[in-house]
């Protein structure tokens, strides 16, 4: 009965009836300060925003922090394999060990800007090709009537439930030299000779293609299929024709749609690592791939994170745009 | 008349921007108050406050005698009807009206009791099994407002309750709604944009004007005797025309107006220096149009019909007078046909009644 | 009529991409030669992959194993992915709103490379200085891949609740229900959609992830994208068709029931919303 007498505000409150059973259970068998303390600073709103906001600072934010101290430090054969930055150097003397060495590394050997160039063409171009095959699809399917819109969309999303390793696989199939494109060509007589189509940029492009296309149509159909029809209508009236509305109206409209697209497919192709592996030209790699083999083969971590730090660099502006995008997107909505 | 609702200096600010300046108001119980403006005016953030939704940056508010500050919306003495309705799309139209009661832990029969009583009041007792989607835009408010009431809560705050309902509707649910009120005895406190639901729902109207509250009043009074040009242009039509007041005496003014081309002649006093500017607003129901003209000296302009609009129940002249401005004047139509009716590109007079003018200092 | 020609076109030549190479799978599981693409005429077709298949203990054991991730992964993320997309869309503005917006959309487009090794450098700083994780495998695995399937059940989430009206959540407040009672009768039913597609989205995420699950697993927790991976590197087998074909068929029989179960709930709730139009 003492907190009664230590806090009246909170003895009001509980007079008042004001406070839930619970928390007046609490307050009486709780030590005085405590049950204060959560009635007045610790709202649900708070617990409710921590829990998701712990989860990603501890799991998202805190570990790109670390590659990005282990891109400082210096590779060791031991375990962990690197150098700690901060020492002791005797005395009560901490030196950090800031090395600029592995950023260094990657500018005198041209595997890695080599690699980063051709990451971002095979990327490009694979955005590009999904977008040239994506907003015809998309822009049909937005057109089509309800119920042929729902099964278009179901054939566009069924395959990205199947398994994205198994995609890649079936291409193996289709593209080997004793594969069934090759079979069915050398069969009709097109060709006498298997076309090489494996271990190629092509084979590259199919495979990221494939793979994306869907993350490619639902952002240009969830764009196209806002489109008020009367907008296409108005131009229609106006004396324009078919062609020139698509292009003055739909198409400027379906901006956000296609930059959404694109960075969709391109930013995660950049740092692909399963197709350019599974299909891919042996002589020339992908960062990705590069990163991955620092540090399974060569157990450099810290030049392994140097690569994804310099990757990173790359892709920020891009993530950033489509952050704004997806952000403006909801918006929106509301 | 005992008061119930009480603001007391409100300000709300959203960032930079004022959405409510300094409102201090009093409400009695009982009353049908609207705060009546435009979009964007503030007056939707008030009622946000009074329900709790929003905490006044400064200021306080008192309903039934109790400081509202840090009490939330849930143990507030006042329930809400929104504009968008807010029925749970999930849930019943029983189980909406329901929901209030449940949250009070009433039992189970005495929510079935009051749950039917008010289902009976707005006439909806066949459409109880109905979700929301499954009605009309009628029968959801009439859901939405017996979700409110049945609560029986002693003050009822109303976003443009009938905002989304069609003409026809609206009027025969202005008077249900009315019926109800004075039944149950409730304070309503209604927000709206539109005047003539206020002239005809409210005892008392406030017009508010970009987050202040700029007259208070009965609705003859907001409408014959508006304070400024704000008001007197915002409820209703105007002709108003700048002048300067030429003779000042206890029982009556002159006003020169050169926008008029004419003196206006007011029979009372006002409260304004000798050659102050001022202005005269004439409601174009109170402007006679004749093609002779009348044995008067003040209060009287010359002018050629330019447009006539006919709208049913009466015809509005536009009539460009001498000095080159429009004047707007209404004639109700009493008979079906007339020969004798004024067409355009007559010459015509124009005048009105020496009471007929309101003087605006501000 | 032109226009629609290319329509046609585009869906014909579109879908013809997406569709042969599945199909080319399912019709090669059937085949009986080990050359996986040429067709054996004489023995075809036959079920011997599909008995390979389930002889093999790996990739059953790898199967489940990836179940179970799948599912911790998708019921955890749900959590998460509903108290974060419930944070950005209701909340209003607080202090760190942009930074929890950016790290739930991040990992939507973060190449799998860097979360794989930023995740694996994670686990192995917590072990030193912690202790914990104590080396890795199922645990370090799940928690990976729950902190990129959130991102996804945040995005879902919130979009559903933008579509919604705030005011509904007022109205039940104003009506006497506390905050919490709010979110269990009101929020979490209108958003249980959402919450349903996000937990199979997760559920497909950590299913499908080879990447990420490579560089945080340890020894003897390889999923089955990891199984079939290392398989695929030693040369394609007739067995992953098969298992392939399994796959497309369950996904294929749970998206077509699901979407016929949900046309039919729409019919239903568009002819009720003509009775009520109708007895205006």
């Amino acid at each position: 009965m003492s907190n009664d007498r230590h806090y009246p505000a909170l003895s009001a409150r509980l007079a008042s009836g004001r406070v839930g059973p619970l928390w007046a259970l609490l307050f009486r068998l709780a030590p005085p300060r405590w049950s204060e303390y959560v009635l007045t600073h610790w709202t649900g709103k708070k617990l409710v925003i921590a829990m998701p906001y712990l989860w990603l600072l501890l799991f998202f934010l805190v570990p790109f922090l670390i590659v990005f101290k282990i891109s400082f430090s210096e590779a060791r054969i031991a375990m962990p394999p690197y150098a700690p930055l901060l020492e002791w150097a005797g005395n009560q003397v901490v030196a950090i060990k800031l090395n600029m060495g592995n950023y260094a590394f990657l500018l005198t050997d041209d595997l890695y800007a080599t690699s980063y160039l051709y990451s971002v063409r095979v990327a490009a171009i694979s955005a590009l090709l999904c977008l040239l095959i994506g907003y015809p699809m998309a822009y049909a399917i937005a057109r089509s009537t309800p119920t042929w819109r729902s099964v278009f969309l179901l054939l566009v999303i069924l395959p990205f439930w199947t398994s994205f390793l198994l995609r890649v696989y079936a291409w193996i199939g289709l593209l080997k030299s004793n594969g069934v494109i090759n079979n069915v060509l050398m069969a009709l007589g097109v060709i006498d000779t298997p076309i090489t189509m494996m271990q190629t940029d092509f084979a590259v492009y199919i495979g990221i293609v494939y793979s994306y296309l869907p993350f490619m149509i639902l952002p240009l159909y969830a764009n196209l299929e806002k489109h008020d029809q009367t907008l296409v209508e108005a131009a229609a009236d106006l004396g324009a024709r078919p062609l020139k509305t698509f292009l003055r109206v739909t198409l400027p409209l379906s901006f956000p749609g296609i930059v959404a697209g694109v960075l969709l497919v391109f930013i995660p192709a950049v740092g692909e690592y399963v197709i350019p592996s599974l299909l891919g030209r042996a002589d020339q790699l992908m960062i990705g791939r590069v990163l991955a083999d620092e540090f399974f083969s060569n157990r450099d971590w810290p030049v392994a994170s140097a690569v994804a730090i310099c990757m990173l660099i790359l892709l920020v502006a891009p993530i950033m745009v489509f952050q704004r995008i997806q952000s403006r997107e909801l918006e929106a909505r509301r | 008349m005992h008061e119930y609702v009480r603001l007391d200096g409100v300000t709300k600010k959203f960032g930079d921007f004022v959405a409510v300046n300094n409102v201090t108001l009093s409400i009695n119980q009982g009353e049908i108050f609207c705060l009546l403006g435009g979009s964007g005016c503030g007056k939707t953030t008030l009622l946000r406050m009074l329900a709790g939704f929003d905490a006044p940056t400064s200021g306080s508010i008192f309903i039934d005698g109790q400081d509202m500050a840090g009490i939330p919306a849930y143990e507030r003495p006042a329930n809400m009807m929104f504009q968008s309705y807010a029925l749970f799309p999930h849930m019943t139209a029983w189980k909406n009206i329901a929901f209030g009661l449940e949250q009070e832990k009433l039992s189970r029969a005495e929510i079935g009791k009051r749950v039917g009583a008010i289902l009976d009041i707005v006439k909806m007792t066949p459409y109880a099994q109905r979700k929301p989607h499954q009605l009309s835009g009628g029968q959801r408010q009439r859901i939405a407002l017996a979700r409110s009431l049945v609560k029986r809560p002693k003050l009822l705050l109303l976003d443009e309750p009938l905002g989304a309902l069609d003409k026809k509707l609206r009027e025969q649910t202005q008077f249900e709604l009315l019926g109800i009120q004075e039944s149950l005895g409730v304070t309503f406190i209604v927000v709206t944009h539109d005047q003539e639901e206020a002239m005809t729902l409210a005892t008392r109207i406030g017009v508010m004007n970009r987050g202040e509250i700029v007259q208070v009043g009965t609705p003859p009074d907001i409408y014959e005797f508006p304070s400024s040009r704000f008001v007197a242009d915002f409820i209703g039509s105007v002709n108003m025309f700048e002048g300067r007041l030429i003779e000042d005496e206890p029982d009556h003014v002159r006003i020169r107006s050169d926008e008029l081309g004419a003196h206006v002649y007011v029979d009372h006093g006002i409260s304004a220096a000798p050659g102050a500017t001022v202005w005269t607003a004439i409601r174009p129901e109170k402007i006679n149009i004749a093609r002779e003209r009348p044995a008067s000296e003040d209060n009287l302009v010359h002018g050629i019909v330019k447009e006539i609009a006919y709208m049913g129940d009466m015809s509005m002249y536009l009539v460009q007078i001498d000095s080159g401005r429009m004047m707007r004047v209404t004639r109700p139509n009493i008979v079906r046909q007339s020969e004798d009716r004024i067409s355009w590109d007559e010459a015509v007079w124009l005048s009105w009644h020496s009471s007929s003018a309101i003087v605006l200092t501000q | 009529m032109r226009s629609r020609v290319v329509s046609t076109s585009a869906l014909l030549i579109g879908f013809s991409f997406l569709y042969i190479p599945i199909l080319s799978m399912v019709v090669f599981s059937f085949n009986n030669s080990r050359l996986v693409t040429v067709w054996d005429a004489q023995n075809s077709p036959t079920l011997k992959w599909y008995y390979e298949l389930f002889s093999n203990e790996q990739i059953l054991g790898a199967a489940w194993l990836s179940i179970r991730i799948a599912a911790m992964t998708a019921s955890i993320a749900v959590v998460l992915g509903t108290l974060a997309g419930l944070v950005l869309a209701r909340f209003g503005p607080f202090k760190g709103r942009t930074l929890l917006s950016g790290m739930t959309t991040a990992p939507l487009v973060m190449p799998e490379v860097i979360t794989g090794l930023s995740m694996l450098l994670l686990f192995i700083s917590m072990e030193q200085l912690l202790g914990w994780p104590k080396g890795r495998g199922v645990l370090t695995i799940t928690i990976a891949h729950v902190t990129f399937a959130m991102a996804y059940v945040t995005v879902i989430v919130q979009s559903q609740l933008a579509g919604f009206d705030d005011s509904l959540e007022e109205a039940a407040m104003d009506l006497g229900a506390r905050p919490a009672k709010v979110f269990f009768r009101i929020t979490l039913p209108l958003i249980l959609p959402a919450i349903a597609s996000g937990w199979l989205l997760s559920f497909t995420l950590s299913w499908d992830d080879l990447v990420i699950s490579q560089f945080v697993a340890g020894p003897g927790s390889s999923t089955l994208p990891m199984v079939i991976f290392s398989k695929m590197r030693l040369g394609v087998s007739p067995d992953v068709n098969a298992l392939a074909t399994i796959l497309v068929l369950f996904v294929a029989m749970g998206v077509v029931g699901g979407s016929l179960w949900m046309h039919r709930l729409e019919k239903r709730r568009a002819r009720e919303s003509q009775l009520a139009a109708s007895d205006l």
